[in-house]
């Protein structure tokens, strides 16, 4: 580093500006001519944040010294932490509002009257949830710990500059139009995939910038190899792509409305959104989440993994197999029964690769579980295997059509999914928190490990109480669906189930209000390790940590 | 990473917890063992393989130019339904299709048909008839308490068929199709006028009034507007659906701005036509099975 370079605007700089600039322009022109004031309302939200963000570049652009961050000082990898501490607050602000509303939804479905206004209706309500924690808070660690891995593993500078913020901050405007929109009625109505078509085209611009951060930072790289996490990692990032690419095609009835119409229709569209929705549970809910086990696990527990071969053939497995089982949400529908039966057969299929993870995580703590009793945050992580091994058992178990005529449209599929997104997704995440956060922001260790513990009974009880309650009812449900008395009429109407289902209904909330007890308790906890730890050595959080300088 | 790890001959490095190798890599610390696929795992695998290609022979599975593959099962969805419905007419047994055969009218003395009929009904009621009247019929405002032995358009088991089947204003010619006049809205009323009729119609059941001179002014307006449906008595009329005024069930209520409002705007409730949606032995199963509810006459 030279001293006296003269500053310049640098390239990306300067495009970056002008486009946000233009962009700003052009999102409040549409915003004057909106057809709804929702839709003004989101226009203007987009043409504000280009205006602060090209104010923040500019201030930046001031706040800088005259040249670049390098990629390396002394012969050590500078990595970009900046945008991975604003993906991971992210992460958990998003987190916090989506099990906030679950629970809201939750006590709507035991107390009606909850619903006392359009705006918190439990139909518009609950895409706001679901997307808040799957893309809020899994999105943005994903993202996170992602930009984290692949820098490390690869012991090399995040590709890019104003990239992975652009990354960063465009994916959280994407969930803030997306999210807010449900409550106001903006919604292209097809389930995990319910953002309208300019939130789509959002996500889209941000998702292959991603994809060129991520990737260029693996061809920056400085290891021979490339770790099995960034394999995962990529293969989420790719996936999804595609993924929301074949389920997105809309078109909409006018730049001024937010309303669209997708181009596929009837069973086709069916067909494609499921091949979509499971397959967001596949690449976005699994996938990416054993990235990070295979990262955070072995880096917590001090072991290597446990096998190389297992990882290699259970990652092409999965992968290869995952994506064709996306028909099994179709069974005894208007689908072709040959779509039906593959879609069927490839869940069972998926069994073992599924395990694979499971297996490859747990067994690397041979030689280190007795930091089980001593490390909640590696407690955490295995209970997160359990979970994973747990619910992807029970998922072929579903898809076989003899029991997914009993189990589907019940709320034993709302436990499944929980036991799969708490138990696993959030787990696993809460974990890579756990151990990121004090990496993060040079601090010795958490704040309090007592606390964290607290979470972990907290939440682990919550779980079972939740995901129990909704066996019980969904099996209470398909079993008083299908009952004839002797006479051979049905036993039961639909509101008869709707009564009987109401005490675990009342249970199910409890279950969430506990996990999101434990998710306010971790919050705590880590604004205290980031704000009052100021005594930090960060040899001790962080042995071979090679760059202590500020990401700038 | 364990401080006693050690070499094999090969120059790998051992770890020294397990005794097996690593395969070298080392990123950011992290190792790989070189472990082989757990065997139970990989067997489990081929195991799920194997039953998949047999279950893909077994069922229709692998798209053709035209159609599918049947799978030697010869198993098809559609079949498949059709046959678990006709199980179910055969677990019904020989009394579907007595009932089906029995005239309506001789239904009820006939112990065990009458209590199929109302097997029948009763399940056909809940899943068709529950969401407007209620799970127990005891109705809500604006939908008939069908408990009560009160009945807009009769009691008798003929006339319940007969509403079930074709409903009331319900777009069907043969529905009922007598509806209740706004008589504020069209001018035929003035307020004063609705709120004296109001008043002597709230009398008409023993109900507290404004005032005596409230109910006589509205007597004479009961008189020349309501009586041509209602009776002179306020008794009302089945043959066009016209409340009987004189008792204490209401169908919206009995408070003075409900009955001021229902003067003033009409009424016009919709029960739907059935026929067509449900089968003849079903309406005829709903009929008896709301004849003898407790109201039927």
């Amino acid at each position: 580093m030279q001293q006296g370079v003269t500053k310049q605007l640098s390239r990306s700089e300067l495009i970056g500006f002008v486009l946000l600039a233009a962009f700003a322009v052009f999102a409040t022109f549409v915003s004057a001519k909106a057809w709804t004031p929702a839709y003004a309302v989101q226009t203007s939200i987009m043409a504000w944040t280009a205006v602060i963000c090209a104010f923040l570049l500019v201030k930046n652009y001031y706040d800088r010294p005259a040249q670049l961050p390098p990629r390396e000082i002394d012969g050590k990898p500078n990595y970009y932490l900046g945008p991975v501490k604003f993906l991971t607050v992210a992460s958990i602000v998003w987190g916090v509002i989506g099990m906030s509303v679950g629970l809201y939804a939750a006590l709507e479905l035991a107390y009606p009257h909850l619903n006392f206004s359009q705006y918190v209706n439990f139909g518009r309500l609950r895409p706001s949830h679901t997307n808040s924690v799957i893309f809020g808070f899994g999105g943005n660690i994903l993202i996170g710990t992602s930009f984290y891995v692949v820098q490390r593993t690869s012991r090399a500078r995040l590709a890019g500059y104003l990239s992975p913020w652009f990354v960063a901050i465009g994916y959280n405007l994407f969930l803030l139009l997306a999210i807010s929109g449900y409550p106001l009625g903006i919604t292209a109505s097809k389930e995990y995939a319910e953002p309208e078509w300019y939130q789509k085209l959002l996500l889209t611009v941000v998702w292959v910038t991603y994809l060129f951060v991520f990737v260029g930072t693996l061809m920056r790289r400085a290891e021979p190899h490339i770790y099995v996490a960034n394999w995962f990692y990529l293969s989420f990032i790719l996936t999804i792509a595609v993924l929301h690419l074949f389920n997105s095609p809309t078109i909409p009835i006018s730049l001024f409305s937010s309303k669209s119409y997708i181009v596929w229709s009837g069973v086709q569209d069916a067909m494609f959104q499921w091949w979509y929705g499971h397959n967001a549970v596949a690449f976005f809910l699994t996938v990416p989440f054993l990235a990070m086990m295979y990262y955070f696990m072995p880096k917590r527990a001090g072991r290597p993994i446990y096998s190389y071969r297992l990882s290699i053939v259970h990652f092409w497995a999965l992968i290869f197999i995952y994506i064709w089982a996306g028909p099994h949400h179709l069974i005894y529908t208007a689908l072709p029964d040959w779509v039906q039966t593959l879609g069927m057969v490839f869940s069972i299929v998926l069994w073992m690769p599924s395990w694979g993870g499971m297996i490859n995580g747990l067994m690397t703590l041979s030689g280190a579980w007795d930091k089980l009793r001593t490390d909640p945050v590696l407690r955490m992580m295995v209970v997160a295997l359990a979970f994973y091994g747990m619910s992807t058992f029970e998922g072929p178990v579903m898809a076989i059509k003899e029991v997914n005529g009993l189990t589907h449209y019940t709320d034993w599929v709302i436990g499944h999914v929980h036991s799969g997104s708490l138990g696993w997704v959030a787990y696993i995440s809460f974990g890579a928190i756990y151990c990121m956060v004090p990496w993060l922001w040079n601090r010795r260790d958490l704040y309090s490990m007592k606390l964290v513990n607290w979470h972990f009974w907290i939440s682990t009880m919550g779980i079972v109480v939740y995901i129990s309650s909704m066996w019980v009812a969904g099996i209470m449900e398909g079993l008083m669906w299908r009952s004839y008395n002797s006479l051979g009429f049905l036993q039961y109407s639909f509101v008869d189930t709707v009564q009987a289902v109401h005490p675990l209904y009342v249970l199910r909330a409890l279950g969430g209000a506990m996990f999101l007890s434990g998710v306010l308790i971790m919050l705590y906890n880590l604004w205290m390790t980031i704000t009052v730890d100021e005594t930090a050595q960060t040899e001790a959080g962080h042995p071979n940590d090679p760059a202590l300088v500020p990401a700038k | 990473m364990s401080t006693n790890d050690t070499h094999d001959a090969a120059g790998h490095e051992i770890d020294g917890h397990t005794g097996v190798s690593t395969t070298g890599h080392v990123w950011d610390g992290i190792k790989e063992l070189n472990n082989p696929l757990p065997r139970w795992w990989l067997w489990t695998f081929y195991i799920t393989i194997v039953w998949a290609i047999g279950y893909a022979f077994a069922y229709p599975s692998i798209p053709l130019l035209n159609g599918a593959t049947t799978g030697f099962l010869g198993w098809h969805s559609r079949t498949a339904v059709v046959e678990s419905m006709d199980d179910l007419q055969v677990s019904r047994g020989a009394l579907m299709q007595k009932l089906a055969n029995t005239p309506l009218d001789q239904i009820e003395s006939q112990p065990e048909l009458l209590a199929f009929a109302r097997a029948a009904g009763s399940a056909a009621f809940a899943n068709n008839c529950a969401p407007c009247h209620g799970s127990g019929a005891q109705g809500s405002p604006g939908y008939p308490n069908l408990n009560a032995n009160r009945w807009l358009w009769g009691g008798k088991l003929d006339q319940i068929y007969q509403t079930i089947a074709h409903g009331a204003r319900s777009g069907d010619d043969k529905g009922h199709q007598g509806e209740m006049p706004a008589f504020g809205k069209t001018g035929l009323l003035t307020a004063p006028q609705i709120e004296q009729v109001s008043n002597y119609v709230r009398s008409l059941s023993g109900l507290k009034t404004e005032s005596p001179a409230e109910v006589t002014a509205g007597a004479k307006v009961f008189a020349d507007n309501c009586a041509p449906c209602h009776g002179a008595n306020g008794k009302g009329n089945i043959s066009m659906g016209s409340a009987n005024l004189t008792t204490k069930v209401w169908l919206y209520g009995s408070d003075l701005t409900t009955i001021e409002n229902g003067v003033n705007n009409g009424h016009g409730g919709v029960m739907p036509y059935w026929e067509g949606r449900l089968d003849p032995t079903t309406i005829k199963a709903l009929a008896v099975y709301v004849h003898t509810l407790g109201g039927g006459q």
